[in-house]
């Protein structure tokens, strides 16, 4: 019952480029495609461009000023809850890659087993039931438990979230990867542990990032599921961002939302680069 | 590396609770936007308490919250509807207002509410009304009735915004039809459901977002409002050339008043009880009310509010202007309010 | 494969498995238990449940208690779900529409492109959620950034608006574009697998370039299709930030609607009740997809 669901790691493997050929050249396609990324990034161009707005309502244009950024450094409601998103992320990513890696080896690598398509089921299973049913029974769930670990059930709620998110692109390169390096270290009388550190977990390590990355996208965004489970002094920026629109948002909250886009594209860059260069340079 | 992120991140939580339980320190979960930074200062430099603030949206996020065991906080600031629920579900301590030094301060009209007639569990916060904001200068008249916004006519048809919680569009709608709040009559909760529905096609959004956004961009004419949130609106509303009022209809308007309560598991109960008779003091409560821009209990408090709002129309109330303070409703009264709520926005 | 530590393979399958499996079931599968069983108890006035066992909530959602507190078949709470489903219904479609092209034409560019087309598309959901739905307030509202130029052309007088903020379609638009990568990532990951010489001998065997789509791209497009699918209808089946931003929450939706339960109206064991529909609905879609998938693998061994 599990869905199966390749998301590609952000650096696909290599593969000897095939020559495509005229066909499936469908005129207007290029078109479209640079449509759609006007229509991906249009809200994100509005959204820096009314971080520079003088004003105090995002909407009415007054002029450009660069206040709004300095209001959002200086404020520390902010800088607390940007750096309990980031402690949430960073833990949350750390134990889920962890989590999910593990299962993923033990899903492709096991054999079949009785019960591997519930384990696979199980691990999807927090992306196939809607986020308020999740954060509707964590909460109710939590309180019956009186557990209050503070940052620590935030934690565990985005941990819980983030293996499937994990466990995807792992999977993916897993069974897209070649057995036969493993197999002829093996047959160099490796151990397996030599083995799964010097040639499985490497070839790995492109799913591995890709799985983090998602990981840590989603839980810096979560607020439904925070809100629910969020205790005294653990306010996120997601959830601290919605208490902030019921006032009315100020150009403050496109600013924040500015710097972190330009932290995460400079991530998210730098990745790029650094794992493009690896294929070529990397031939075992 | 992975592992040394892990440990890094597990040992920074240790450090944070630890903190977080050392003495003299204080835990607020307050409204969002509403606690002034310049007073928290004030307190922490006069008196070595260290002050940790969280904030929520709503009372009722407050109260489930607090229902699903939440600890670590000390002072909890629920509106006085809620204030009874607190009580009655034994989530909250008392505190004993009364014998606090500065309870002389508290006026009069402010001192023993219906919601806690013996004060003895809440100290007086901010007061605030509830009622509609309109643009004069779209609307071309002054607003008179909640007529006019319940039964709009063709010119403002489809600019009107209601608040996304039942709570106060009922109790506005019973001002309006002149019914008792908290209604157990079903005849008299058809008449509010019938009003409600009847408005629907004219309304644009049931949210209690972004009021002012609405308001000054002209999306909205006429929308219901909460009178401190209307003093920042109409502030930014002349900063862009525009008018923003907020109205007293002849009907009256809704009251509410938000109080300080020590919640039953709190840890540091006596830094509570000196944060409450902090806040009762005239200069530290007209601090708080600069910032919040809402009106508050204490007597003298307004030689230390700025000017602006000092005089501001929104929250120094008409004489002539009835101010009706809604209750907790009980089980039944709430499940028609539901009911209502849930047949208008099917 | 996993350390040297036990030599059992069996042994070591389940070590590994463990930690995930713990996680998800403690976290996930207890509480929806929790959930599923606070759905047939009573509601306590404030919030909370009193430990009866009721079928009130489930009789709640397909009967109206009238106001005078009679009993009546109410379609109501349907009409709520029917909603949900069609409003889910044509995000996907959209998403569909647009998604598989995009990803068709990425999947067609050399490779040091298509990992900078996948980059691309990730970025922007970097940005908070919230703020993303907020932008397309500026963009759709009045006097937005479509509005405007409409404005300086003289179409659209002072007093006039498009109308395209609070309204149905700003909320599919909203769902669209909040969802659309889960649609693009997996249907590019199966075009991608493609091999491209089976498509040639397709252009060379059928006779038109559409037939040779609809007989070797789609099928074997499939499972990123499906998957494309699930993965957006499900979230848009309960959402509500969008719905509640951008639809101005005039409807409610199953996920408005189950947060109104559990926060306003404070009824947990309706909520619940809601929520567990909302959870029987989807794992019907998992079946229903669970069957198709194998299907697809029966026809593929043949």
């Amino acid at each position: 019952m599990a869905v199966q669901v390749d998301v590609p790691p952000l650096a696909a493997p290599v593969r000897k480029t095939e020559k495509r050929r005229a066909f499936g050249e469908v005129p207007g396609l290029a078109t479209l495609a640079f449509g759609f990324l006007v229509f991906l990034y249009l809200p994100i161009a509005v959204l820096v461009v009314y971080s520079f707005n003088a004003g105090n309502i995002v909407m009415v244009w007054t002029g450009f000023s660069t206040d709004w950024y300095a209001k959002a450094f200086a404020n520390e409601d902010i800088r607390k809850a940007t750096l309990n998103s980031l402690i949430v992320a960073v833990s949350a990513t750390a134990i889920a890659t962890t989590c999910a890696t593990l299962a993923a080896l033990a899903l492709a690598r096991g054999g079949s087993f009785r019960g591997k398509v519930v384990s696979l089921g199980v691990i999807t299973l927090p992306l196939m039931v809607p986020e308020i049913v999740t954060a509707v029974a964590m909460l109710v769930f939590f309180a019956n438990l009186g557990l209050n670990l503070g940052l620590g059930n935030v934690i565990l709620a985005h941990t819980t979230f983030c293996i499937p998110f994990a466990f995807m692109p792992i999977r993916a390169r897993l069974e897209g990867m070649d057995t036969t390096l493993e197999q002829a270290s093996r047959d160099l009388y490796a151990s397996d542990w030599e083995t799964f550190r010097l040639v499985t977990l490497p070839l790995l390590m492109p799913g591995v990032l890709a799985g983090a990355m998602l990981s840590f996208v989603i839980s810096m965004d979560d607020f439904i599921i925070t809100l629910m489970v969020a205790g005294a002094g653990d306010t996120t920026l997601p959830v601290y961002i919605y208490s902030m629109i019921r006032q009315g948002i100020t150009p403050e909250v496109n600013a924040v939302s500015s710097i972190l886009l330009l932290f995460s594209i400079l991530i998210v860059t730098a990745y790029w680069f650094t794992t493009r260069q690896k294929p070529g340079a990397k031939s075992h | 590396m992975i592992l040394k992120t892990a440990l890094w991140a597990a040992s920074a939580l240790a450090l944070m609770a630890g903190a977080a339980q050392a003495e003299g320190s204080l835990n607020i979960y307050n409204w969002t936007d509403y606690t002034s930074p310049e007073m928290i200062e004030k307190f922490e430099k006069e008196t070595g308490i260290d002050v940790t603030l969280d904030t929520y949206d709503s009372n009722e996020t407050l109260l489930a919250k607090m229902q699903a065991g939440a600890t670590g906080y000390d002072i909890i600031v629920p509106s006085h509807n809620f204030i009874p629920i607190f009580i009655e579900e034994g989530l909250v301590q008392e505190v004993d207002a009364t014998a606090m030094p500065n309870f002389k301060n508290v006026k009069e009209r402010w001192r023993h509410p219906d919601w806690d007639p013996e004060q003895k569990y809440t100290v007086p916060f901010h007061w605030g009304s509830a009622s509609v904001a309109y643009r004069p200068d779209l609307y071309g008249k002054e607003l008179e009735s909640y007529g006019e916004f319940f039964e709009p006519s063709e010119e403002v048809s489809g600019r009107i915004s209601v608040f996304k919680t039942p709570e106060e569009v009922v109790n506005l709608a019973h001002l309006y039809l002149g019914q008792e709040f908290c209604n157990e009559d079903p005849a008299a909760m058809q008449r509010v459901q019938d009003l409600l529905i009847a408005q629907k096609p004219h309304v644009m959004a049931y949210s209690s977002e972004g009021m002012n956004d609405r308001l000054i961009n002209g999306d909205a004419i006429i929308s219901t409002h909460w009178n401190g949130y209307a003093y920042k609106g109409r502030t930014l509303a002349e900063e862009a050339g525009k008018e923003l009022v907020y109205a007293y209809p002849k009907e009256g308007v809704i009251g509410w008043m938000d109080g300080l309560m020590i919640p039953a598991s709190a840890e540091n109960v006596e830094n509570a009880k000196i944060f409450m008779n902090f806040i009762m003091d005239p200069e530290n409560m007209g601090i708080q009310s600069n910032y919040a821009g809402y009106g508050g209990p204490i007597e003298g408090q307004e030689e230390f509010m700025d000017e602006a709002l000092r005089n501001a129309p929104e929250i120094n109330i008409p004489n002539d202007t009835k101010m009706i303070f809604s209750f907790a409703c009980n089980a039944k009264a709430q499940s028609l309010i539901d009911r209502v709520w849930t047949n208008v926005l099917r | 494969m996993i350390a040297n530590l036990p030599d059992s393979p069996v042994l070591r399958r389940s070590l590994a498995l463990a930690p995930a499996l713990i996680i998800i079931g403690v976290f996930m599968l207890i509480p929806m238990v929790v959930m599923a069983i606070f759905s047939f108890l009573e509601a306590k006035s404030f919030g909370g449940v009193v430990w009866n066992f009721s079928g009130s909530a489930y009789i709640q959602l397909l009967y109206e208690r009238m106001l005078d507190d009679s009993l009546r078949l109410s379609p109501g709470y349907l009409i709520i779900i029917a909603r949900s489903f069609l409003l889910a219904f044509v995000a996907m479609v959209c998403c569909l529409i647009v998604g598989f092209p995009v990803a068709y034409f990425i999947s067609r560019q050399p490779i040091q492109h298509r990992n900078m087309w996948v980059l691309l598309i990730t970025i922007p959901f970097w940005t908070n959620q919230l703020v993303r739905t907020f932008a397309w307030i500026i963009i759709l509202g009045r006097n937005g950034v479509i509005e405007a130029p409409f404005r300086f052309a003289g179409l659209l007088g002072a007093d006039e608006t498009l109308g395209l903020m609070y309204s149905d379609f700003a909320i599919t638009v909203g769902l669209t574009y909040t969802f659309i990568p889960l649609m693009v990532l997996p249907i590019y990951a199966s075009l991608e697998k493609l091999d491209f010489s089976l498509v040639e001998a397709a252009a060379d065997l059928y006779s038109s370039r559409w037939e040779a789509f609809s007989k070797v791209i789609i099928p074997l497009a499939k499972p990123g299709i499906i998957a494309g699918c699930l993965l957006v209808f499900i979230p848009s089946l309960g959402a509500f930030i969008q719905p509640d931003l951008l639809g101005g929450g005039k409807k409610l939706m199953l996920g408005t609607l189950v947060q109104f339960q559990f926060s306003t109206a404070r009824n947990w064991p309706f909520g619940s009740a809601i929520a567990m529909i909302l959870l029987a609905f989807v794992m019907l879609f998992l079946i229903l997809y669970a069957r198709a998938a194998r299907n697809a693998k029966a026809m593929d061994l043949h």
